[in-house]
């Protein structure tokens, strides 16, 4: 059985249908991506799973229990943790107090410093910033809090939107990096990503998204070498 | 964080800690009303007491979970007219047991029963704007603000509508009534404030303020948080309506009536100004916040305005233009210091965090230059 299991979903704005029919699995210990162009639904996607959006019809499945009706809140506590686009730390906060809140559902305080430790391992430029307001941080540096800060739910999954936005070609790589290495030490991840390239150079298998439906999908390798999708999203036949 | 201890540093040993200040000012404040043996004085204090009671409630709401209510006078009037029903000869029902006629709840229950009251329209109030934020949410608490009192106006068989209700029942303790001495009500309400303070203290520090301070900061990275905006925001509404509750209850009992004149959206405008100038979300400014702008109300421009009538500007009433003064006043505190009279230690170390920091790009450079190597 697939940790997450998405089926015929579908999510409207109003009248606007975002999601047409969606299906997509993700498996215990894989990263998977989802790609596609702007306004493809690739962001309505996450924030479905996530329960920000409420799903029009069609089932989510996590660890085999339908979440699509579960509160945001509950889909935390459930395990699976979410780190938006646009990064939205808490700027008035410091590092600290960002990622005690990532661990607002959490009460257990020796895995909570535990679990501190192991983020502050996986970032050290967080510990550097550890008692600095994370809106005087650089971009990266909030990229690097907002990931560190979604880990400290102890997610079963963690869903990334897009975490390389507007970053220098080698924070880009060092954010990559580090979405490897959180794989590498259990967590399940589903990355969306403009960056292609990229997206499917570090994930299994992917998903190409085409105005609300899945217009592709396969292995990464079988991805990167459709003609199709390299025309649309890799730049063209390179 | 050099700035908040420096000024703690700066300071005689024995008040080096937070609670040996506290202390300080609490017996300052109880030795206040024996300073020239002045009734009108007490008097103030015991109502400058109210507002620091309806000041510390909006904090909550306003400076806690970031949520602006433009109509928490709607709460104060609930507040108020609970304990009046339940406390007065208004309210005739054949199961009252009481020979006077009436309903006469002993104070001190109708303290717990009229907060309790405001909490749960503070929830009901607070429901249907969840979805709301900043200006609109703004809009529609204004909407409650004027509903409330219109609503209390109108109930006019139970409500005395433009009248009021008065004889009202005063508190006692054992055999002692607190009469029309404003002393006992002062003591009564210092001993609230105490209490809401230490509540507003505890629940800043608590994990459902830590959830507000989120959820003002950035709710859509609250909810990612797993916090529950809808129960988070609905208890800022409930708990902060309570303290308006206290302060119904204080002052209605002091007053011996309520009307719906004392609701009206100027009060709203009045305890949202005391926050703004004290400092929002900060427990101390909004104390001071909320003292000066009283003090304004009942000594500053009625003596300004008598100084000025000896200049010779015998037309002139600051009184009548105190809402053009309040608003001068906002303007130049948003000009000049945003932050407020007395800022909250997080937002002083923050101003000072920003000068100690020379420049985020700096940040970014360095972090690119050391990838490279």
């Amino acid at each position: 059985m697939a940790l997450l299991e998405v089926e015929n979903l579908v999510a409207r704005y109003g009248r606007i249908t975002a999601l047409d029919g969606i299906a997509l699995t993700v498996e215990q210990g894989e990263i998977v991506t989802l790609i596609g162009a702007n306004g493809a639904g690739k962001t309505t996607t996450l924030r479905t799973i996530s329960g920000l959006v409420r799903p029009a019809a069609g089932t989510i499945r996590f660890d085999g229990r339908d979440i699509s009706k579960l509160a945001p809140n509950d889909i935390v506590r459930a395990g699976i943790s979410h780190s938006p686009e646009g990064r939205h730390v808490f700027p008035r906060m410091t590092v600290r107090e960002n990622l005690e809140l990532g661990a607002y559902t959490r009460t257990a305080k020796s895995e909570i410093a535990e679990d501190t430790e192991q983020v502050l391992g996986i970032f050290p430029r967080l510990r550097e910033r550890y008692e600095q307001k994370a809106g005087t941080m650089s971009g990266g540096e909030q990229q690097m809090l907002a990931i560190a800060r979604a880990m400290m739910s102890r997610p079963r999954l963690l869903l990334l939107d897009e975490p390389s936005l507007g970053l220098s070609p080698i924070l880009v790589q060092t954010i990559f990096g580090v979405i490897r290495d959180i794989n590498a030490r259990g967590t399940t991840v589903l990355l969306i990503e403009q960056n292609a390239r990229q997206a499917l150079a570090v994930a299994a298998r992917g998903y190409v998204l085409e105005v609300g439906r899945i217009a592709h999908s396969g292995a990464a390798a079988e991805l990167s070498a459709s003609e199709a999708v390299r025309a649309a999203y890799l730049g063209g036949a390179a | 964080m050099a700035v908040a201890t420096r000024f703690g540093s700066s300071l005689p040993a024995p008040l080096r800690t937070p609670g040996a200040r506290t202390a300080l000012v609490f017996a300052v404040a109880l030795a206040l009303p024996f300073v020239g043996h002045n009734g009108g004085f007490t008097n103030f204090l015991a109502d400058a007491g109210a507002f620091v009671l309806l000041a510390l409630g909006l904090n909550i709401v306003v400076g806690f979970a970031g949520l602006l209510d433009l109509g928490y006078a709607a709460f104060f009037a609930i507040g108020s007219y609970a304990f009046a029903l339940l406390a007065s000869p208004q309210v005739n029902v054949h199961w009252a047991i009481w020979p006077q006629g009436g309903i006469h709840v002993p104070f001190w229950v109708l303290l717990f029963v009229a907060s309790g009251i405001a909490a749960v329209f503070g929830i009901l109030l607070g429901a249907p704007t969840l979805r709301l934020r900043g200006d609109y949410l703004a809009i529609v608490t204004l909407g409650f603000g004027e509903i409330v009192p219109q609503t209390f106006l109108n109930l006019s068989q139970w409500t005395g509508g433009p009248n009021g209700i008065g004889s009202l029942d005063q508190p006692t303790i054992g055999s002692y009534k607190f009469g029309f001495d404003p002393l006992p009500y002062y003591f009564m309400v210092l001993g609230l404030v105490a209490l809401t303070v230490w509540l507003a203290n505890n629940l800043r520090a608590s994990r459902l303020g830590r959830a507000w301070m989120a959820i003002r900061e950035d709710e859509l990275a609250a909810a990612h948080m797993g916090i529950n905006t809808t129960t988070t925001k609905l208890a800022a509404f409930a708990i902060g309506a309570s303290f308006s509750g206290l302060a119904g209850c204080a002052l209605a009992s002091k007053l011996q009536l309520v009307s719906t004149e004392q609701f009206q959206f100027q009060v709203s405008v009045f305890i949202l100004a005391m926050l703004v100038l004290g400092g929002m979300g900060n427990i101390p400014g909004v104390i001071v916040g909320s003292l000066v702008l009283s003090a304004l109300e009942r000594f500053i421009l009625p003596q300004a305005t008598n100084f000025l009538h000896g200049l010779g500007f015998a037309s002139i009433d600051l009184s009548n233009s105190r809402f053009l003064i309040y608003g001068v006043i906002l303007v130049m505190m948003m000009l000049f210091r945003p932050e407020g009279l007395i800022p909250s230690g997080q937002r002083k170390a923050e101003l000072h965090a920003a000068e100690d920091d020379t420049t985020v790009a700096g940040h970014e450079q360095e972090l690119y230059t050391e990838a490279i190597r």
